[in-house]
């Protein structure tokens, strides 16, 4: 936990819109082994593995979608340093959860759903909306409070135990970028416990 | 006297009870939309929206609309293949458990408390 902090506030990361869509090869291949690093993943589950690779197909959308609203965020040019740096983070967050679910639904025999053009989330997600630093979070915000809901709540879904303990890794993800974009939207965290994934 | 009084007492009791068992029996039928819309935002935002397709079809005239229905969106096959209209009581069952309602459907989410898939359809009902 504090090293994943640290890593957003004071590691130097090179945060032009260039850097911003390639740094997912550098980022994606610690996350991958998370998941298709276990070869013994696929052999081990047991179940409807089809219907397991269709709910991470839903993630993968998910994760698709995250990546390209931090992109829409950062071309915007409404995200200001050490903003921008933090979200340049969380997009290579997403961006190791999509290599790594793809790389799963592949050895589970699934294929991978395709990513749209960004003009598409764009549209879905109205960017032209966007007029400031604290539009672009709050969506933000509101993406990563699905997200950790979504893979939450498929938890129970899984066939497969290690799939469901890998929902709740990435659960844990986006909780920490939902805290950190709640926190510099000046918002309060939740009061209560349990608030997620009811 | 004391008799009257006493037959009065139990007769109001029993229309009190008539009433709230009225009320109680009308909110776990219909559902509040408010509440539902922040169950709607908190759970299903992630996937939906109510005018955009995003992972998961947009929601806009859902009630009444035959499954599978949004023409730009690209469904499943049990979606596109299936019959059901999306009326409350099938919305309330597709919220408990899709897969039961159409197998082979993508969506794998289910909402465990019949009181949180009532404020949602309620919701769902308002979005026209």
């Amino acid at each position: 936990m504090k090293s994943l902090i640290l890593n957003t506030t004071t590691q130097p990361i090179i945060a032009s819109r260039r850097s911003f869509m390639g740094t997912a090869g550098m980022l994606s291949a610690g996350a991958v082994a998370l998941l298709a690093g276990k070869d013994s993943l696929a052999q081990a589950m047991g179940g409807d593995m089809s219907k397991d690779a269709a709910i991470l197909n839903v993630a993968l959308g998910l994760e698709h979608e995250a990546i390209n609203a931090y992109q829409l965020g950062a071309m915007s040019g409404l995200l200001q340093k050490p903003v921008l740096d933090i979200a340049v983070s969380f997009q290579s967050h997403h961006k190791g959860h999509r290599d790594a679910l793809i790389a799963t639904i592949q050895k589970m025999g699934g294929t991978p759903v395709a990513e749209k053009k960004i003009d598409e989330y764009a549209k879905a997600l109205k960017a032209d909306t966007l007029k400031n630093q604290g539009d672009v979070l709050d969506l933000a915000a509101r993406l990563e409070l699905g997200a950790i809901n979504a893979y939450l709540g498929v938890i129970p879904a899984f066939g497969s135990k290690d799939l469901a303990k890998i929902a709740g890794r990435l659960a844990a993800d986006e909780t920490m970028h939902y805290s950190i974009l709640t926190n510099a939207l000046g918002r309060p965290l939740p009061a209560g416990a349990l608030t997620f994934g009811a | 006297m004391r008799s009257h009084n006493y037959r009065t007492a139990i007769i109001s009791s029993l229309l009190m009870a008539a009433s709230c068992a009225i009320a109680q029996s009308n909110t776990t039928t219909v559902g509040s939309a408010l509440k539902g819309k922040e169950i709607y935002d908190a759970r299903c935002s992630a996937c939906h929206s109510v005018d955009a397709n995003r992972v998961g079809p947009m929601h806009l005239s859902v009630l009444g609309r035959k499954a599978g229905g949004v023409k730009s969106y690209r469904y499943s096959d049990a979606l596109n293949k299936s019959k059901v209209v999306w009326t409350r009581e099938n919305l309330l069952s597709w919220l408990k458990n899709p897969e039961e309602l159409i197998p082979g459907q993508r969506m794998g989410y289910a909402m465990d408390l019949a009181e949180d898939r009532l404020d949602v359809v309620a919701y769902l009902a308002t979005l026209k």
